[in-house]
């Protein structure tokens, strides 16, 4: 009888661990962009993306302080947020997207998948629906998410002024690297 | 089958509140989670001032970690007065400067040296932050700088420097400043400067009052003031309290500051005590900072 409960119990408890595990979490994703200019190449580096994926749904969620953005210098930094992102009065940027080919997935087998997702960035203050294409792979139980894809700083309504047009390329390469772990309410 | 039962119980409410968070939305559960972790980070506040002078004295701002920052500073005469008007060109005749550089020697502590034209005077100070300007968990209302500069006179005059120490000036400065908004910032500057043999007849101990501050104007421009009220129990007699206005212009690596002062000193024993200049009688000059910086330390952040 006692073996019957534990096995009950057992069951119901692997139940709900798949339950819990629809929904991954990350605090140290990567975000990284990189701008080619004539005179320059900048290149800042954010290692405290917070992301959360449901895979039942296929959505993601991101969230990006925009005073975590390191570079290799501290002047380039300042300018960063004090001129460009006006990171105080917009302190983040958001993503919030879904895979459009969610069906390719079987998130519960190892594998490496190429999807494309489609979402509305949020940077600067400004919202646009953007489509790109990333990579998805599933191993030991964690799930990895790699997109590479280009921004116009114009459409985000960040002027560079003339003086510094060959020191800030107009197009942005941009890089996200997360790692996803099933998340546990704290 | 008690305890059977507790653990059916317990099983049926674990699935339960799982099953319940099926329907999360995924946002609000991020919202959640940064809003938990915004309270355990500190956040500085950065960029209270353009660059580390606010004009003729020094801001609450240092220069980063390995940061080498070239200041080239300039006064003019002053515009009106004997030594000004269209004689003399508003003063643009003549000017004093002083070349200086500061270092970052951490995000905290900075050192910096300087020579002036004005009695050939060396400088050398260092500025500590004490307390950093933050929110979140370890939050603080204001940044404490600590500034003690020492000041060589190397002019020379063999009967009244007879001797080396003779030649030195100290001055020890407390900066307390706040970022309010994105645009204004204002700090009071607590001073005593200790002159060792001061020629001025003054008192060997100057105690001095500063209150200054930044409005930006645009992004890359902002509106500066600065005065230096000298406690008049300790006032050089003739002298005036220095008084500026400014004009911070930034474009990329430099910083340009433009300013109508009083002042022809660029040291803090120099233009505390001895200012001789009244704005009162049209004796202002105009004078301009030029700071370049060059990245020459490790890289800002060594984590990536």
């Amino acid at each position: 009888m006692k073996k019957i409960t534990a096995a009950i119990f057992i069951a119901f408890l692997i139940i709900s661990i798949n339950a819990i595990a629809q929904t991954f979490f990350t605090r140290n994703g990567r975000i990284t962009f990189f701008s080619k200019a004539p005179i320059e190449n900048i290149e800042a580096n954010n290692n405290e993306v917070t992301s959360i994926l449901d895979t039942q749904k296929g959505e993601f969620v991101f969230a990006v302080l925009i005073k975590s953005f390191k570079f290799q210098k501290a002047l380039m930094e300042e300018h960063f947020n004090e001129n460009y992102m006006e990171s105080n009065t917009f302190p983040k940027a958001n993503f919030k997207g879904t895979i459009t080919d969610l069906s390719k997935i079987n998130f519960s087998k190892e594998g490496y998948y190429p999807v494309t997702v489609k979402g509305d960035l949020t940077i600067h203050g400004v919202t646009k629906t953007i489509e790109v294409p990333g990579t998805i792979t599933v191993s030991q139980g964690k799930i990895n998410a790699h997109s590479e894809f280009s921004v116009k700083v114009k459409d985000y309504n960040i002027k560079i002024p003339a003086i510094v047009i060959n020191n800030i390329a107009e197009t942005l390469d941009i890089t996200v690297d997360c790692k996803y772990e099933p998340y546990k309410k704290n | 089958m008690k305890k059977k039962l507790i653990s059916i119980v317990i099983s049926v409410f674990i699935t339960t509140v799982s099953f319940a968070q099926d329907t999360t939305d995924i946002s609000k559960l991020l919202e959640a989670q940064l809003k938990a972790e915004d309270q355990n980070k500190t956040q500085y506040i950065t960029a209270t001032f353009k660059t580390t002078r606010l004009i003729n004295g020094h801001s609450v701002e240092n220069t980063a970690k390995g940061v080498l920052d070239l200041k080239i500073d300039h006064r003019f005469d002053p515009i009106g007065g004997s030594s000004g008007g269209a004689y003399n060109f508003f003063g643009l005749d003549h000017a004093t400067m002083r070349l200086g550089f500061d270092y970052g020697l951490t995000n905290r502590l900075m050192i910096g040296i300087g020579r002036s034209t004005e009695g050939k005077i060396f400088d050398g100070f260092f500025k500590l932050k004490i307390l950093r300007q933050a929110t979140g968990k370890n939050a603080m209302p204001v940044t404490v700088s600590y500034v003690p500069t020492i000041a060589v006179i190397s002019f020379r005059n063999a009967t009244i420097y007879s001797n080396f120490s003779r030649r030195l000036n100290f001055t020890n400065q407390l900066i307390i400043g706040r970022k309010f908004t994105e645009g204004l910032s204002l700090q009071t500057m607590p001073t005593i400067v200790h002159r060792n043999y001061p020629v001025d007849n003054g008192p060997q101990n100057v105690f001095a009052i500063g209150v200054g501050g930044r409005q930006k104007l645009s992004k890359r421009t902002s509106f500066n003031v600065e005065y230096y009220y000298q406690l008049p129990a300790y006032k050089v007699p003739g002298t005036y309290n220095s008084f500026s206005v400014g004009f911070d212009i930034e474009t990329g690596s430099h910083v340009f500051q433009v300013h109508l002062t009083n002042s022809t000193g660029m040291t803090e024993s120099s233009f505390i005590p001895q200012t001789i200049h009244s704005w009162g009688k049209g004796e202002f000059s105009l004078g301009f900072n030029i700071s370049r910086v060059f990245t020459i330390g490790k890289k800002h952040n060594k984590t990536w």
